[in-house]
């Protein structure tokens, strides 16, 4: 009934593709492999276990920040602020734990609220007013700034004690529950891709990619066991006194995240439509899309995000500075969702993209540091990655219009 | 001739001081091409915008299928079966063909959208307008040649089991040979029992596709014809003098 495509076929599509400038995640994971081949064989340090659990937590916040980042490039819109929104949010929690003694589960989520209300400002600036998102969040780039120092007030940095937000990047999972949510994990992944051929198969439809998807999918799941089984070796220094194993409480919580924001994107119609409007706004608008409810809830999204990076930038440091979300951050954010694959031109990105890139971000920033270099030097390093991959990003949209 | 479907009944519509439409009368009918013609600035296109509800004409009388109906909103023309193409097609180049076929009334199951129940109506759709040269209708638009995206943009005009399709200028960017295959699909809408109306100032198309030819001039409705009944000529001169003399045959 359904013709079966051969797998040199569905590789063939995909090579084309690659040619035709739809790239996608392929110079983000080749760098990856590189940037890791590159500095493991220069330091000893960086390809150990131990490392290797504190890269995930380094690059924990700036990728849920370039997470929610995702949803406004897709629109062709940007968010300065979501740094220090990051840091609003941020100090918005510690303050209520640590000042006002309310329990986690009340400050968490009235953080997040506050971040979702920011991005509703700065949503409505721009969809309503029509002022460039550009010039509306370096506004509150500067205004957040300013509201961070004033929520933390006189004393500089407030320190948190809350044993359930600091384990967020402090803690593992047991050795157990580690293998056990990678196979959950794994196998709601392949669950569902499967359950996708199925369907369209049973609809009669030509299912070209399902041996492509199953190469990826079987390659995911190999990176899955190697990262669980090198997250589950012990990393502690002195085993008898501190065990240090298992998965860090930050990858379930980013994982669920992305699971989370993905489903919105390629599931349902709001998703559909932000692609809609990232790739012609006009041609949304006749086809009856909300544009400006789109735009808005965007940023809400974004903004709603980033006061979970927040949350994890405390969890890391164990508080909250008027520096917090500040300085590189942002920045580092916008890198990651570009370096993944993300177009700042709008209607081009994908939320895992936000991962890799900050894989990629936190690569370079981990690796330099253990080799000794100076910050100015992976400052520019990281300045050139981000170049080349805007260069992709340029290249590759000319050579998908002019075909 | 039948009844017509769609019929406009002494329209005007004025934009502040300016007269755009004076008492035009129009008919469209069922299985028929009826091509707009007119000179630029004659007001084919504020006639288009009345039928589809984006302007509202001050006085007229306008019939559906035999009944008076009160057109108020773009929504309204939709909910009768009135769909309009775009010169510029308004299509999301980062989107496949299927989405942007169904952009804005996606097919749901729950919360989430029904790719492959959209997928096979896509299809169907398509197989119905004897459309083959698309390759996957999975393919991003931004992949397509120009023909290929006007394709696309009517196939999305008839999903709804629309009865009225207005084109405007399908064929004004395109090559010869992507002409011939849009006209065909034109052709196609026609024979498959929709009423097409085409704006078009290239007149060969409009002998070679239309049934009947509708002419503009200064904003008054100058004759609609049959195509048997008239030469180029004639349908120029429509055009550019507004006069229906020549049309009935009397002098040269």
């Amino acid at each position: 009934m359904s013709e079966q495509i051969s797998i040199e076929k569905s590789l063939s599509d995909w090579w084309s593709r690659v040619k035709a400038g739809q790239v996608g995640a392929l110079p983000a994971i080749l760098g990856l492999l590189v940037l890791c081949i590159v500095f493991g064989s220069m330091s000893s340090v960086f390809l150990t276990p131990g490392n290797f659990a504190n890269l995930l937590t380094q690059a924990a916040a700036v990728t849920v920040i370039a997470m929610g980042l995702i949803f406004v490039l897709l629109l062709g819109e940007i968010d300065l602020s979501a740094g220090y929104a990051a840091g609003v949010c941020g100090a918005i929690l510690v303050v209520m734990i640590t000042e006002m003694d309310y329990s986690w589960y009340v400050a968490f989520p009235v953080s997040v609220f506050a971040g979702v209300c920011l991005g509703g400002f700065i949503g409505y600036l721009v969809a309503q007013l029509k002022i460039p998102s550009f010039v509306v969040t370096l506004a509150t780039f500067l205004a957040f700034q300013g509201l961070l120092l004033l929520i933390i007030g006189e004393g500089g940095t407030i320190r948190i004690e809350d044993p359930v937000i600091l384990s967020i990047q402090n803690k593992n999972l047991t050795v157990l529950n580690s293998w056990l949510f990678f196979a959950l994990a794994a196998g709601a992944y392949l669950l569902g891709g499967f359950w996708k051929f199925y369907k369209r198969r049973k609809a009669g439809l030509i299912d070209n990619l399902f041996k492509f998807w199953l190469i990826k999918a079987l390659a995911m799941v190999a990176i899955g066991t190697l990262a669980t089984s090198a997250l589950t070796v012990e990393r502690s220094n002195n085993p008898d006194l501190v065990s240090l194993r298992g998965i860090p409480y930050v990858v379930p919580v980013i994982l669920f995240l992305l699971v989370g924001a993905t489903f919105v994107l390629t599931r349902t119609s709001y998703g559909l439509h932000i692609y809609a409007v990232g790739g012609n706004a006009e041609a949304a608008r006749r086809a009856g899309i909300n544009v400006k409810m789109v735009r808005i809830t965007a940023f809400m999204i974004c903004s709603g995000f980033a006061a979970v990076a927040g949350m994890i930038f405390v969890s890391r440091a164990n508080s909250i500075s008027p520096t917090t979300g500040g300085s590189s951050t942002l920045l580092y954010a916008v890198g990651a969702a570009v370096i993944g694959g993300t177009s700042l031109f709008g209607g081009k990105g994908k939320v895992s993209d936000a991962i890799l890139g900050g894989l990629v971000v936190a690569v370079i920033d981990n690796g330099m540091a253990l080799l000794g270099y100076p910050a100015g030097i992976k400052f520019m390093v990281t300045g050139a990655v981000l170049l080349i991959s805007a260069t992709i990003d340029a290249v590759s949209r000319r050579g998908a219009v002019s075909s | 001739m039948a009844e017509p479907i769609l019929s406009l009944r002494n329209l005007n519509k004025s934009f502040g001081p300016v007269h755009v439409l004076k008492d035009v009368n129009f008919n469209a009918y069922a299985g028929q091409v009826t091509a707009l013609v007119g000179d630029n600035g004659a007001g084919k296109s504020t006639l288009i915008k009345c039928i589809a509800g984006i302007y509202t004409p001050e006085s007229g009388d306008f019939i559906f299928e035999g009944k008076p109906v009160q057109i108020s909103g773009p929504r309204d023309a939709t909910a009768l079966g009135i769909e309009i193409v775009y010169q510029d097609l308004a299509l999301c180049d980062n989107l496949d063909i299927v989405h942007n076929m169904f952009l804005g009334r996606e097919e749901k199951s729950g919360l989430t959208l029904n790719e492959s129940a959209m997928e096979s109506l896509a299809k169907k759709t398509l197989d119905g307008l004897s459309v083959r040269t698309v390759k996957s209708i999975r393919q991003k638009v931004a992949s397509l040649s120009g023909g290929q995206r006007q394709t696309v943009a009517i196939a999305r005009a008839v999903l709804w089991n629309s009865k009225v399709v207005i084109l405007d200028e399908p064929t004004a960017a395109l090559g010869v040979a992507q002409t011939e295959q849009v006209l065909k699909l034109v052709r196609q809408l026609a024979d498959n029992g929709l009423a097409v109306i085409v704006i078009s100032h290239n007149l060969n198309d409009v002998f070679q596709v239309a049934d009947n030819i509708a002419a503009m001039y200064l904003g008054s409705m100058a004759a609609q014809v049959d195509k048997s009944s008239v030469s180029q000529n004639d349908v120029v001169r429509l055009i550019t003098t507004g006069s229906a003399e020549t049309v009935t045959g009397g002098k040269k």
